[in-house]
């Protein structure tokens, strides 16, 4: 499989560089925005596979570029969040409006690349982070499931745990007894559940963001 | 969205529209008072400019309402008191000769109203002199009160514009009030008083020729004196005409004009006052915060980087220097109070995590879902689990140490792991086996239970678990 084409969206130059350097030998770099003007036209014009994105950045930050690239009808490409911010709020609005995982910065090259390479490849990205905001919104059982997506199943749970706890999906796979596919398609599920669910945790954690906007 | 259908309203009006485009249009988006065009309070003209309408067209349609029955005025009146003055466009510059500023507003209050009122004679509805001539009275004095407190100071300012007619005025010095019967000033307009008005005529050539020497403070201050002055003889004569000076009965009409005439004079103070305030206290929290704010960067960002920069040569001491300050940093970003006064569990996690990583600078990572008060079992979770990440921080080689806490009414468990070497479980060196001890004998004294999961290549994983029972 040919490295995935990849977009850096961020606000600042010098972080733009870092992530640029790192990346370089592991994927193909589509270029880079310092906004969200830049970015909505380097999308439409170089049609990455993937798009790193800040989450804050003027004029809406990531949400809106996620928004104003899904208004156009371009193929739209894969997001990835990648902030400093580790604020609830942050990661449950970018996820909410469409992106496929949250990562920080703080995060390794290498790890980004494999970040990227999963997101590429249609899965879901979890930091142990976000895995612990998913529970922690999914906590406590609702008296009356409205739907299968206001709930989490055992198995996501579990799965989730692991991912906070610090394990590697293959490491997941080996410790439950599944194979790192089955590790995959539940982590989409879940990702699935934190875009569409209406709990109102996420509902409220994404319009606080919205307001701060 | 919105602004581009405003824009569009607004586009007969020559100039720039573009709504996101270009330099910034000031007042484009909310109604101000346009003190630039203006003939009175500048309502009109905000209304033309707010809305790209012909500023004549909207005079036209304020003074076809007033002469239908007196609504135009009373809609005039309002639009001056509740629409706020604006900023003269930059570039627009007061196209009006300074010296009609308060003294024709009066006399154009006072003029407008009288031809309402003529109007109304001519279509047969005439009241009597007692009304009338009051009324346009008390209309000419309001009108230089309440613009010389409303708000408009701007207009007030020194003019520093040509305004020659007003410079041409001899009596610079002419004492408030003083009742200058010629008006020497070519400034002023004369022609249009009327012979009727011959009294106002008076104190408006004093005014007139004081805006010769255009002192704002001394200025405003004799022209709310006559616009008063005004007001009080528009009541007297209005008592005099009804007879009611004279006449006891009509106390409570004496009582009620001087209320109409307090109203009259106050009114503009408490709403400057009110206007003021608040905006003054906006402007005070604003600065507080911000000096809030200021104190707390310099006691903290501030250092560290000038910490970063003494010891640039040093890395690791660096990274762990940025790593607590990133982490303080966040704390007060959340809203989470300082370390060290703790008493729910994910603070003091936190708390323990910063120690820890301070000690060995290796970073540890707290993820934490649901939180409680601290008794003290949570305690001794805490003690386990800060001994958890000491050891994961000192044999595991270095790697980023995950702690992962979960906890709801019945149950608590806490997960410390690392990347390390590992190590066999069942040969335990006897130096960790003291360590060992204050972990699982310290979750065993407290009714809970610590697994420690390792194996060598595959890190170390701390499980502490507390069940309440039950």
């Amino acid at each position: 499989m040919s490295p995935p084409r990849v977009l850096i969206v961020d606000d600042h130059s010098l972080f733009r560089a870092g992530v640029r350097a790192e990346l370089e030998p592991l994927v193909d770099l589509a270029g880079e925005a310092g906004t969200v003007e830049e970015a909505v036209e380097a999308i439409a014009r170089e049609q990455p596979d993937v798009v790193l994105l800040d989450v804050h950045m003027p004029d809406g930050g990531g949400v809106e570029v996620i928004r104003r690239t899904a208004a156009r009808e371009t193929p739209a490409p894969r997001f990835l969040a990648l902030s400093v911010s580790d604020a609830a709020e942050d990661v449950i609005a970018v996820i909410r409006a469409g992106a496929r995982g949250y990562v920080t910065k703080s995060i390794s090259g290498e790890e980004l690349a494999g970040a990227v390479r999963r997101v590429n490849g249609g899965d879901a990205v979890f930091s142990p982070r976000l895995a612990g905001f998913v529970l922690d919104a999914f906590a406590g059982p609702l008296p009356q499931p409205e739907s299968e997506l206001d709930a989490l199943t055992p198995r996501e749970r579990e799965v989730l745990q692991h991912i906070a706890r610090g394990y590697m999906y293959k490491e997941i796979a080996l410790r439950l007894d599944i194979s790192p596919k089955t590790v995959e398609a539940h982590v989409s599920s879940v990702l699935r559940k934190l875009q569409l669910s209406s709990r109102h945790e996420l509902t409220r954690w994404a319009a606080e963001r919205r307001l701060v906007d | 969205m919105s602004t581009q259908g405003g824009a569009q309203l607004g586009d007969p009006a020559p100039g720039p529209t573009m709504p996101s485009a270009g330099p910034p249009q000031p007042a484009r988006q909310h109604l101000r008072r346009d003190l630039s065009g203006r003939w009175l309070g500048g309502v009109c003209a905000g209304i033309a400019r707010r809305y790209g309408v012909d500023v004549w067209l909207v005079r036209l349609a304020f003074v076809v309402a007033a002469a239908a029955g007196g609504i135009g005025l009373a809609i005039y009146a309002l639009g001056w008191l509740v629409i706020p003055a604006g900023d003269a466009p930059s570039g627009v510059r007061r196209r009006l000769p300074t010296g009609r500023a308060a003294v024709e507003v009066a006399l154009g209050t006072g003029l407008l109203l009288l031809s309402v009122l003529l109007t109304f004679r001519a279509l047969g509805l005439w009241f009597s002199d007692a009304i009338v001539w009051p009324l346009v009275l008390v209309a000419s004095g309001a009108a230089l009160i309440w613009r010389g407190s409303l708000g408009d100071s701007r207009s007030e300012a020194p003019q520093t514009e040509t305004s020659p007619p007003a410079a041409a005025a001899p009596a610079a010095g002419a004492p408030a009030g003083a009742t200058v019967s010629a008006v020497r000033s070519p400034a002023a307009v004369p022609h249009r008083l009327g012979s009727a008005l011959g009294n106002v005529r008076g104190a408006l050539g004093a005014l007139v020729a004081e805006t010769a020497d255009w002192r704002p403070t001394a200025a405003s201050i004799s022209r709310v004196g006559v616009g008063v002055a005004l007001v009080i003889a528009a009541a007297f004569a209005f008592l005099q005409a009804t007879g009611a000076l004279s006449a006891a009965r009509d106390v409570i009409l004496s009582v009620l004009a001087v209320v109409v005439v307090f109203a009259v004079i106050f009114a503009p103070w408490i709403l400057r006052l009110v206007r003021n305030l608040t905006a003054e206290r906006a402007q005070r929290i604003r600065s507080q915060e911000r000096a809030e704010m200021a104190a707390h960067l310099h006691d903290s960002v501030l250092q560290t980087l000038a910490m970063v920069q003494r010891r640039a040569g040093e890395p690791h001491e660096v990274a762990a220097i940025a790593r607590r300050q990133e982490r303080e940093l966040r704390a007060w970003l959340a809203g989470r109070p300082a370390p060290g006064q703790v008493a729910r569990l994910a603070p003091a996690l936190e708390a323990t995590a910063a120690e820890v990583e301070e000690r060995h600078g290796v970073p540890v990572e707290v993820v934490a879902v649901g939180d409680r008060d601290l008794d003290p079992p949570t305690e001794a979770v805490v003690g386990a689990t800060r001994e958890a990440m000491t050891n994961a921080a000192k044999f595991g080689g270095g790697s980023t140490v995950d702690v992962y806490a979960e906890c709801t009414d019945h149950r608590l468990q806490v997960f410390v792991r690392d990347r390390g070497p590992g190590f066999d479980p069942t040969a335990i060196p006897p130096d960790r086996r003291g360590v060992r001890e204050s972990i699982v004998g310290r979750m065993e004294r407290h009714g809970g239970r610590a697994t420690i999961t390792s194996a060598p290549g595959a890190g170390t994983e701390v499980e502490l678990l507390l069940e309440a029972d039950g």
